[in-house]
């Protein structure tokens, strides 16, 4: 236990704070990281997603690259693009687009698929077009599923964004790695803490957002469906 | 692809070390979440103490599987006295990460068997302890299956991480062939490592084939591992 309050106390210690290896810069790096590859990683997995989503086509080729990319070792991706673009900032970017994709993907399709097709079918024949279908009816209902692909690819990729120090890519990753070059075990910890810090204050706020965004339609029925359900389908509800 | 022939033994070495780590990791995770998921589900629709204590199995386990690999494969030693480079530290820690998907998955598997079925098989005679070995887990199976296939790929691929702090697996071909250069080596990890992912979860749904005829015959709809991590 000692060596967490080690830990602890170079956490809080104002010299760690400033400079280019302080804490501050070290935290700006690992969000800027994490958000430019989930931006990137959004603009191609969520219409992709939608497209599947609306259409019912290339499900099958969605699970099979959502399921192939999950085997896929982070590590020997950032190694691999490290060798051939060198070491920085890019090569871990890509392969946190990579490993954001498939969360986002399934999120997208399986929040259309989700709906009841014969909400979609009265949209239709109460004149919406496709684009109307898209954006008034399946976007919102299939809302939650979304942030939900968006809430894990976030975790995966913050937690992982700290592999890019790996090849010299910044982030708070680099007090684990300048800690376990130089044997020094309570900057290695401080870091790790930091980290987890980070990943579990994402995780409190993102179950917080995936609260706020399901439609209040939908939510008034579910409140319905739980006062008159059986104490089991009250507990599914939720 | 010089360098992977000339080094067979070291990769087959590094193969066995990923697969001594990864293997009892899926193990335990898989045995450890079935009570605490069965818990986390039996006291889901009470209230009180036992509810709280339900939901809160649940949250700790979804915090759980957001703490990030590394940080907490240095963390365990000095939570549990381990030496920093010890392999333990990463079974252990693998192990905790495919509990945090299992006992959600576990809870929902148990949740999702007919209420109907479970009341006749005790109007049947059935004791609560044999009802759930021959009634309750049996039809919980196909999500039960779902979820220890997830968490096998996700194991194996995580195994690599250790690598950074020395512990020997296939993500040592990783770290080795950056520093020194040799992109054979790391593409013969990577390689491997979803080749391991990929038996290994052909002999899980072998043994569900195995341990659950009656879907075989039935058109089998598996649910989507895809979604199983969406909802974790």
């Amino acid at each position: 236990m000692n060596l967490i309050v080690d830990a602890i106390a170079w956490i809080l210690d104002p010299a760690h704070y400033g400079g280019p290896n302080g804490i501050g810069v070290r935290l700006i790096e690992h969000l800027w990281i994490s958000v430019v590859s989930l931006v990137i990683a959004g603009a191609i997995a969520i219409p992709a997603g939608f497209l599947i989503g609306h259409t019912g086509t290339g499900r099958a080729a969605a699970v099979l690259v959502s399921g192939g990319v999950r085997a896929l070792p982070t590590l020997g991706l950032i190694s691999i693009l490290g060798l051939s673009i060198g070491i920085g900032v890019q090569a871990p970017i890509i392969a946190f687009v990579v490993l954001a994709i498939p969360s986002m993907l399934a999120g997208a399709y399986a929040g259309f698929e989700a709906i009841d097709r014969r909400i979609v079918d009265s949209a239709r024949s109460v004149g919406m077009t496709e684009w109307q279908i898209v954006g008034r009816v399946e976007l919102p209902l299939g809302l939650p599923l979304l942030i939900g692909g968006i809430r894990s690819a976030t975790l995966q990729v913050i937690a992982t964004a700290t592999l890019a120090a790996y090849i010299s890519g910044g982030g708070l990753g680099s007090f684990i790695f300048l800690g376990l070059r130089t044997n020094d075990y309570t900057q290695m910890l401080a870091g790790s803490i930091l980290v987890i810090a980070l990943a579990i204050a994402f995780e409190g706020a993102f179950s917080a957002l995936q609260r706020l965004v399901v439609p209040a339609g939908v939510r008034a029925g579910q409140r319905t469906k739980v006062r008159s359900g059986s104490p089991r389908s009250a507990a599914e509800a939720e | 692809m010089n360098w992977v022939l000339n080094n067979l033994a070291l990769i087959g070495e590094r193969t066995l070390d990923h697969l001594a780590i990864a293997v009892p990791a899926i193990i335990l995770s898989f045995v450890l979440s079935v009570p605490i998921g069965w818990v986390a589900n039996r006291y889901r629709a009470s209230n009180g103490v036992l509810l709280w204590l339900s939901g809160s199995l649940l949250a700790v386990s979804g915090l759980l599987y957001a703490i990030p690999s590394l940080p907490l494969f240095l963390a365990l030693p000095a939570i549990i006295g381990t030496g920093l480079r010890d392999p333990i530290n990463v079974v252990i820690g693998l192990t905790l990460y495919g509990i945090a998907l299992m006992v959600r998955a576990t809870a929902d598997a148990l949740a999702s068997v007919d209420p109907n079925v479970e009341q006749s098989a005790t109007a049947m005679g059935f004791s609560g302890w044999s009802r759930f070995w021959k009634v309750e887990l049996p039809l919980a199976g196909p999500v039960l299956l779902a979820g220890i296939r997830v968490v096998s790929v996700s194991t194996v691929s995580l195994t690599t991480v250790g690598a950074v702090l020395g512990i020997e697996s296939l993500g040592l071909l990783f770290t080795d062939g950056l520093q020194r250069n040799i992109p054979g080596e790391i593409y013969a990890g990577i390689v491997l490592t979803i080749l391991i992912a990929v038996v290994l979860d052909g002999i899980l749904v072998l043994c569900g084939r195995l341990l659950m005829p009656w879907r075989h015959a039935a058109a089998p709809k598996q649910q989507a591992p895809t979604e199983l991590v969406v909802n974790a």
